[in-house]
């Protein structure tokens, strides 16, 4: 039964855990930093080398990786209401292709950061709009045929990754290896992700109760005063911009959007008024975790941390799927 | 006069290239129980879909309760009407209660949650097509007649005027048939419009006032069963010879 005081006090717990993932974040690293002393930091007092590593380093990582959880979680509780498919996620109609053909063709003629970032966004939105325009063909728009055009997309997209790597020069591969695999560590500016998780939740709060009925299918929607055709537009443009953001700011991190709504589905309901908040909430500081755990586990090595995320999220799925005959 | 809770005028229904229904002028009014007869791919679904506002149509006009089918606000619309679907799957996890609630949708604002009043009112609805009992139950554990009489519960839910109801008998055994025909028929007393797209004509006969004959060449028939639904009709309707059994207190029709 869905009621306001449940959600508000579910949303309440999910944003007590994003700020304590937040401080545990801050907190460990290869210099260790206690709460008291992030507390001072953050009051403005200058605490020598620990002020700069907490503000200049572990702050925008943080930050960036708690908003590119949420933005691949959110993206990923939308495709899955989009393609009406529990276990879509947000890759799945070719945005990270794109993004990593457009990233990787930069990382190859040598430009710099903010040019591989730039490319990474236009290869993301040439992609979605290639999907989008082919997927439209004659008009009918189904599901079925998105989510083939999108997988074939995806396909084509990993055969030229797959050449830009097999003619890369050597030096070039650790790097073009951990975009792909997905790294916060080379996170700058968190800004335009934060902002775009922000903005992009506003807009997608007030079509809540209409996912909910897309969620049970277009004719039932339809039938109940929803303008179908325009959701989905919405939708889709919305989830793909989020996975072009997120994909753009830490690369290709694997399985938050997948496992997140799906495990908040489990926990809270199919209620999108709910699950769209909290799956941003969770995503984020499941990320946040994992990246702390990703550059302590045996630093001073960093680990990827699509890796981590996929190697958590690999075992939490599969015991879902088998505790739940027919994937729901 | 009161006014039609439908009315079509001059409607052509196109699918695929195939004209299935030519100038149809329709009227269903308050209080009527239609039926909706043909052999498979006749076009029953999809002139039901197209009178009910979900899909295009090729020429004429459409009305629900005085309102353009296809001008109006959607949401405007699915207060008046409510629709049926043929086929219902769930792909996601739900409780019953949940779904019912579904058809409170057209009646609550963009930022409204469902209140105890629309709970109340799903409660009622589930106790009218039996389901007392389900309401925390997972839709996905249901069978096939209970989920069918689940998305009745939703229809009744949505309160309309006019109900279109695509095959609504299907799954149901015989006693729920029944029932379920004497609460459309509850409903056409209360001043409800009822149409329904029914496989046996002898169903229709008995619980229907009205029929319409698609006869999927374009060619179509309607007023009161006692008019239509011959054994005749019949025949050139299914493509098969059909006999009325003489001497039973209701019209029964059987392949010769």
């Amino acid at each position: 039964m869905p009621s306001r005081r449940r959600a508000f006090l579910v949303l309440t717990a999910l944003a007590i855990l994003a700020v304590a993932s937040g401080f545990v974040s801050l907190a460990v690293g290869s210099l260790p930093v206690s709460v008291p002393e992030l507390l001072a930091i953050f009051s403005g007092q200058d605490a020598g080398l620990a002020g700069e590593v907490v503000r200049g380093l572990r702050l925008p990582r943080t930050l960036g990786a708690f908003a590119c959880g949420g933005l691949l979680a959110l993206a990923g509780g939308l495709m899955q209401v989009l393609l009406r498919n529990p276990l879509a996620d947000p890759y799945v109609l070719g945005i990270s292709g794109g993004a990593a053909v457009g990233a990787l063709s930069a990382m190859l003629a040598e430009l710099a950061l903010v040019f591989i970032n730039l490319a990474s966004f236009v290869g993301s939105f040439a992609a979605m709009l290639l999907v989008f325009g082919l997927a439209r063909g004659d008009n009918s728009w189904t599901r079925t045929r998105l989510l083939l055009t999108g997988v074939i997309v995806a396909a084509g997209c990993g055969a030229a990754v797959a050449l830009i790597l097999s003619i890369a020069p050597e030096q070039k591969l650790h790097g073009m290896l951990f975009w792909l695999m997905g790294d916060a560590g080379h996170i700058v500016n968190p800004w335009p992700a934060l902002w775009t998780l922000a903005v992009g939740l506003v807009a997608v709060m007030p079509f809540a109760r209409e996912l909910n009925l897309l969620a049970r299918g277009e004719v039932l929607a339809g039938s109940l005063g929803v303008v179908v055709p325009r959701l989905r537009r919405l939708v889709y443009v919305l989830a793909s911009l989020f996975t072009a953001v997120a994909v753009t700011t830490a690369g290709n991190i694997g399985f938050i959007g997948l496992v997140v709504p799906h495990l908040l589905r489990l926990a809270v309901g199919n209620n999108q008024r709910l699950l769209l908040p909290a799956a941003a909430l969770a995503g984020g500081s499941l990320l946040v975790l994992a990246d702390t755990l990703a550059r302590t586990a045996v630093a001073p090595q960093q680990l990827p941390v699509g890796v981590l995320t996929a190697l958590l999220g690999v075992p939490v799925f599969l015991f879902l799927l088998g505790r739940q005959p027919g994937g729901r | 006069m009161t006014m039609a809770l439908l009315e079509t005028a001059q409607l052509d229904v196109v699918i695929g290239g195939c004209t299935v229904c030519r100038k149809l002028d329709w009227r269903v009014m308050p209080g009527d129980r239609w039926a909706i007869l043909g052999k498979n791919g006749a076009g029953k679904s999809t002139l039901l879909s197209t009178v009910a506002g979900l899909r295009p149509h090729a020429s004429g006009a459409v009305h629900i309760a005085g309102l353009s089918a296809y001008a109006t606000p959607p949401r405007e619309l699915a207060k008046v009407r409510g629709y049926l679907p043929q086929v219902q799957y769930d792909p996601f996890a739900s409780a019953v209660l949940e779904t019912v609630l579904v058809g409170r949708h057209p009646h609550l604002g963009r930022w409204d949650w469902e209140s105890c009043e629309d709970r109340r009112i799903a409660e009622s609805a589930l106790a009218e097509v039996g389901l007392t009992g389900f309401a925390e139950r997972q839709v996905q554990t249901l069978s096939g007649g209970e989920r069918q009489r689940l998305g009745l519960a939703l229809l009744f839910a949505q309160k309309p005027r006019l109900f279109l109801l695509d095959e609504p008998l299907t799954h149901l055994d015989l006693n729920h048939q029944v029932a379920l025909m004497d609460l459309l028929a509850k409903r056409a007393a209360q001043g409800a419009g009822v149409v329904a797209v029914l496989h046996d004509p002898s169903f229709a006969a008995r619980y229907c006032q009205h029929a319409l004959l698609l006869f999927g060449d374009g060619d179509w028939l309607a007023g009161p069963v006692a008019d239509i639904v011959t054994a005749e009709n019949l025949s050139r309707l299914y493509g098969h010879p059909l006999l009325q059994v003489a001497g039973c207190p209701y019209p029964i029709f059987i392949p010769e």
